[in-house]
């Protein structure tokens, strides 16, 4: 929803220390995710982490979750699916050049970022192109698997 | 056994240092003041209207931009225009928008016009479909100009493709990408133009600077984060026909910041497009002086036959002469690089 994605971007420090604790646990669930298999996980977990940051943040389910990089602005919610900042065409108030409606997810996510410890530095890391085979699929799972070494 | 085929486009030598055996890049690297203009591609399938376009900047441009369907309007390809210009010596600057497709078609256009002979290549988002004649059409946005860059970076540098595949002759391509000075939010522009040097690129053509503070103010920070020797940047420049013409520009076109001083100025003058063109000229020479900006871009939309009266008046070529098409015929039958 669009007023709790700017809310949860004016949030994005509490957010963002849920998150690292959240992540944290997760990793720690590694072996018990291996155990039952992270493919019979996928489904459900997607669907949990689809409505929870669906109503956080628009999740567009990319799969390959940026938020930590982006203030807490889901950078797939603009139009362009801008993943390193925004685009020339910002309006001068802010708003979106395709959608005047809706404020630019690049300017809110800038603020998030700067109210980040760390946000400032991460937005200036280069995010590769989106790998369209992870649509729909559960960004929490891939980290834990990323993280844990398991391909 | 059949006669071996010669390309029509020979392939210049890359000079030590350089990445692409393109003009372009071989007068920014000897400091020069350098000029590059956009051609407005035509909604044709003729070549000469292409050469016709071209033939104004004759003698006053370092490169030719040959846009892809800016503003998201159909005309002829980039590649295309790219070739031709490329095809009698001209040096083209392809723009490659990642609006109309995915990384399949992009990778494949970066190598095939490179075979063509384009040496320059300009990395872009794209504008909306929103914004242009196709409304309809389904946007792509597959890749975004960071990844893209990072992509034909990747062709030319690593001779591979993004998914690991092995490519047999690297594209030498001078690489480039866009930054709108006054964009919002201001604050982040030049960090933002930083991760664009850093996803690899090598010369920066800005979005129409009419705010000289804000330019200015941009061109700080620029410095202070130590990018000036990085990049070549090209501040991009172009004639307002009228006041009104200015006022809609900025209230229609994403992007474009004009401030109201220079909507009065232009209000202010008898003669509207005569100042419109003294405006310009006064931007290109504050502009040469600002260190750090190494050229300017003439963005002259419908107004492409002023180009060369302004770089004339600007005077900022201090007497070079950019290379026009019979420029080297009596001194070598080699066509030079493109």
């Amino acid at each position: 929803m669009y007023s709790v994605r700017l809310w949860s971007v004016r949030h994005s420090r509490g957010l963002n220390a849920f998150y690292k604790g959240f992540e944290s646990v997760l990793l720690r669930l590694h072996p018990l995710f291996k155990a039952v298999g992270y493919d019979r996980l996928e489904r459900p977990v997607a669907a949990v982490e689809r409505s929870v940051k669906g109503l956080l943040f628009d999740c567009q389910m990319c799969g390959q979750c940026a938020l930590s990089s982006t203030g807490m602005s889901c950078p797939m919610n603009c139009p362009k699916t801008l993943r390193n900042g925004p685009c020339g065409g910002v309006r001068a108030n802010g708003m979106c050049e395709v959608k005047p409606e809706m404020r630019c997810v690049w300017v809110e996510g800038f603020k998030g970022a700067e109210r980040m410890p760390g946000g400032v530095e991460a937005m200036q890391v280069v995010q590769f192109a989106v790998d369209q085979r992870l649509k729909g699929k559960s960004s929490w799972l891939k980290v834990v698997r990323d993280k844990s070494g398991e391909a | 056994m059949a006669a071996e085929i010669i390309p029509v486009i020979p392939a210049p030598e890359v000079p030590a240092g350089h990445t692409s055996p393109g003009r372009l890049e071989s007068v920014l690297r000897a400091g020069a003041f350098a000029v590059t203009a956009e051609l407005a591609p035509p909604d044709s399938a003729d070549p000469n209207e292409v050469y016709k376009r071209a033939r104004v900047f004759d003698g006053y441009v370092d490169a030719i931009n040959a846009t892809d369907g800016s503003g998201a309007n159909c005309h002829m390809s980039s590649v295309a225009v790219s070739a031709l210009l490329a095809r009698v010596g001209y040096s083209p600057v392809m723009q490659i928008s990642c609006r109309d497709k995915n990384r399949i078609a992009i990778q494949g256009d970066i190598l095939g016009a490179a075979a063509l002979g384009v040496t320059n290549m300009l990395c872009l988002t794209g504008d909306g479909v929103q914004a242009g004649d196709h409304p309809q059409s389904k946007p792509v946005f597959d890749l975004d100009c960071m990844s893209l860059l990072g992509i034909a970076r990747t062709l030319r540098d690593e001779l591979h493709f993004q998914s690991g595949r092995k490519i047999t002759a690297a594209p030498r391509v001078f690489l480039g990408a866009a930054e709108n000075p006054s964009g919002l939010p201001h604050e982040w522009r030049a960090r933002r133009l930083a991760k664009k040097v850093e996803a690899g690129a090598q010369f920066i053509q800005t979005q129409y600077c009419y705010d000289m503070p804000l330019l200015r103010s941009f061109m700080k920070e620029v410095d202070a984060l130590g990018l000036t020797n990085k990049v070549y940047l090209l501040a991009g420049v172009g004639p307002l026909r009228s006041a009104k013409a200015a006022d809609w520009m900025r209230t229609n076109v994403p992007g474009i910041h004009i401030p109201d001083a220079m909507i009065a100025r232009m209000a202010g003058a008898k003669d509207q497009v005569a100042e419109g063109k003294q405006i310009c000229i006064d931007l290109i020479q504050e502009m040469s002086e600002i260190p750090g900006i190494h050229g300017v871009h003439v963005m002259a939309y419908r107004q492409e036959e002023t180009v060369a009266e302004i770089i004339d008046r600007a005077g900022v070529l201090k007497g070079r002469k950019p290379w026009q098409p019979g420029a080297d015929h009596n001194e070598s039958e080699h066509r030079t690089q493109s």
